[in-house]
């Protein structure tokens, strides 16, 4: 029984987790079709935001939630600023933009930090579950990633900008004809993306330590969830995330993280051979 | 003027004569020059964590050498790699140095896996190959000496303290490749030799950063004690979310790589404090000549280098080993060299002596084992001269020196 309990911890761990490293991606792809290859990266910095943060002294918890999405998000709108926004509507040269932005980025984190693992101990001590003991910092994770799922709907739904935004994304021109200013959305929509990407990276770094060239592990499990999920931005990610999460967590308890890894993608063959479109394409067909 | 072909082909010839004069001229003073020696260490990617030192060591050996009037006269000149953690990079460098650089030695190689990438390579070129990392034993080969202890030299000590210790259950994590394999195989069988049982053995690859459902698994088995034959900085991860699920408290851990790669110092004492583990060399060693050791690698590095790891030492004694053969041999010539290291030859080193079996072409060394304390290591109990007993009962280069191949480990 305390065993079932763990290993539904751990598996709400893991669709948690993929829900983080997805939702900016998901952000940004969803809502402006640009493919993002550089958002490992993002998931990177904001790894190195949060662990440098934490060893100048500041509050882990400041560096993790403040510091590593402000940080990524003030570089994600520089990148808009300076690259991504000459790019819009040619999908293909976003790809090799973002893919030359990424190598970039290694490249320049590997100059200043060195190519070997940085990490930091998790804050939070363990709690126990019948006779079994769990890092608090698990349940953490998976608060985290609620608390942005909410906040995401919250901004979308309900409030003035996301009425803008989802109308600009919808139809550019008439958003402008209203008086409103497309590049501007784009600009903050891109900075949102990379911010939650920063979260993501700052929020795991204390689990997986960080070297430069830790993002290429993010981005294609972030890719395979976005494009499992489907074109709802929100509902596609969390569905996404939480039928790929179980599967590979349950695999990995049946066997070993190798087999977890292969049933992972296993799962998203299948997904998407019978349903191209997402998850979303079929399911929850008018959500967020 | 006008050019008749003889006396143009005369030009020609001549001209080849003194450039072919001139090309053997720099051969020979190539041959008088400096000795070239190669290492291909990992400086940079996952696993530069263990090859930096070892570089250092190298650089350290190679100077104290050329300080101390170099080899038969000429200078050493050290040629130095940086495989990236990658295998690719390993047989490109391996056979740039054995053709093109010439290199008297190769000392280089740190995982398992990137020794069998080179070692084949440096035997078919003729090319003198030091291994000089703590492995899981067996390899036997003429051309390849390994300075670094066994399984036999530190599990067959390892395994009875800590199950006196703790108890006769043992749960083993390691990493997925020959060296975790064959070293949980050996694992197994100390275990059992000391009348206790090895519960499960989970392998993870060197990149897994996530190790929850792993330390689950763990909890549910309820061992007696964890054995980590982890490797790598992705691998750090694991100890940290052990100490962040509780659960040092409860299990006790020891290592057979732990502070290898100075996880000891990268990770907070509360998090490592208490793990013990064996290895033929810690930086608290005490023997008088660790105590000039430390303080000369302490003035050379700085005096904040974090810690001087057991595969710093072993390369550097590797590289004095192979200095004392060429001496001995009085030529850098491969078979030369070979046969005077196999008459035994022995360097009194930080670890203690060194001395190198010929037999099996590994080192009979010291052992020592070790606690983790708030980011040192504290000695606990120090075994001296212990032989490679495991590769010698398979392997014997006397009797077969043409043997090429790593044994491996029946249970």
């Amino acid at each position: 029984m305390d065993f079932a309990l763990v290993v539904g911890i751990e598996i709400l761990n893991a669709v948690a987790s993929l829900m983080l490293i997805s939702i900016g991606l998901a952000i940004i792809f969803g809502m402006m079709r640009i493919i993002n290859l550089a958002h490992g990266e993002f998931l990177m910095l904001g790894g190195y935001a949060a662990i440098t943060a934490t060893k100048a002294g500041v509050n882990i918890w400041i560096a993790m939630l403040v510091v590593a999405p402000l940080v990524v998000g003030v570089i994600g709108v520089v990148v808009e600023r300076c690259v991504v926004r000459f790019l819009y509507g040619r999908m293909v040269d976003t790809m090799l933009a973002t893919w030359g932005l990424s190598l970039l980025l290694v490249g320049l984190v590997t100059t200043i930090f060195g190519n070997t693992t940085a990490g930091i101990s998790s804050p939070l001590g363990p709690v126990l579950i019948g006779t079994y003991t769990v890092s608090l910092y698990t349940l953490f994770i998976v608060f985290v990633a609620a608390m942005v799922g909410l906040g995401l709907w919250l901004l979308l739904k309900k409030t003035r900008f996301g009425l803008i935004a989802r109308g600009t994304m919808q139809n550019a021109n008439m958003a402008a004809g209203l008086g409103l200013s497309p590049p501007r959305v784009y600009m903050v929509t891109f900075g949102i993306g990379a911010a939650l990407a920063g979260l993501a990276g700052g929020v795991l770094a204390p689990i997986t330590g960080v070297v430069p060239t830790i993002g290429v592990a993010y981005v294609a499990k972030a890719f395979i969830t976005v494009i499992g999920g489907g074109a709802s931005i929100l509902t596609g990610t969390i569905s996404a995330s939480a039928l790929f999460g179980t599967v590979n967590q349950l695999a990995t308890f049946a066997t070993t993280p190798v087999i977890g890894e292969v049933a992972l993608l296993l799962a998203a063959i299948v997904l998407i051979r019978l349903l191209p479109q997402g998850i979303t394409d079929r399911f929850f067909r008018r959500s967020l | 003027m006008k050019l008749e072909r003889r006396s143009a082909l005369k030009t020609l010839g001549g001209a080849a004569a003194i450039g072919a004069a001139a090309s053997l001229a720099a051969r020979a003073a190539h041959a008088a020059g400096d000795i070239p020696v190669a290492s291909i260490h990992d400086l940079s990617g996952g696993l530069d964590i263990y090859g930096k030192p070892m570089e250092d060591a190298m650089k350290l050996a190679t100077e104290e050498i050329n300080a101390a009037g170099g080899l038969l006269g000429r200078k050493v000149k050290l040629i130095s790699y940086d495989s990236q953690s990658n295998m690719q990079q390993y047989t490109q460098f391996a056979q740039q140095a054995a053709l093109k650089d010439k290199v008297a030695v190769v000392h280089g190689g740190i995982t398992s896996a990137s020794r069998e990438v080179i070692r084949p390579v440096l035997k078919r070129f003729n090319t003198l190959y030091f291994y000089n990392t703590q492995y899981e034993g067996g390899v036997c080969d003429r051309n390849t000496f390994c300075t670094g202890q066994t399984p036999a030299q530190n599990v067959e000590i390892l395994m009875p303290h800590v199950m006196k210790k703790w108890g006769k259950r043992v749960y083993v994590v390691a990493a997925d490749y020959n060296y975790g394999q064959i070293t949980s195989d050996w694992v197994k069988k100390y275990t059992k030799d000391n009348g206790g049982e090895v519960v499960a053995v989970d392998f993870f690859p060197l990149d897994v950063t996530q190790f929850g459902p792993a330390i689950q698994k763990i909890q549910a088995a309820k061992p007696d004690l964890v054995l980590s034959a982890l490797v790598g900085g992705a691998h750090i991860s694991f100890y940290r979310q052990w100490a962040a699920a509780g659960m040092k408290a409860k299990i006790p851990m020891c290592s057979t790589t732990f502070s290898g790669g100075n996880e000891h110092i990268v990770l907070a004492p509360e998090e490592a404090d208490g793990l013990v583990t064996a290895f033929s060399y810690f930086q608290s060693v005490d023997n008088p000549v660790n105590k000039q050791f430390v303080p000369r690698w302490h003035k050379r590095f700085g005096a904040d280098y974090p810690y001087i790891t057991e595969l710093a030492v072993a390369t550097y004694q590797g590289m004095h080993l192979w200095a004392l053969g060429v001496k001995k041999a009085g030529s850098t010539d491969r078979m030369k060299v070979i046969q005077a290291l196999e008459s035994g030859i022995d360097f009194n080193g930080p670890s203690g002596k060194v001395t190198i079996d010929p037999a099996t072409h590994h080192c009979t060394l010291d052992v020592h084992i070790a606690e983790v304390k708030a980011k040192k290591m504290v000695v606990l109990e120090a075994y001296k001269q212990r032989k490679p007993i495991d590769t010698a009962a398979v392997c014997n280069l006397i009797k077969s020196p043409n043997e090429n191949k790593q044994f491996v480990i029946k249970i």
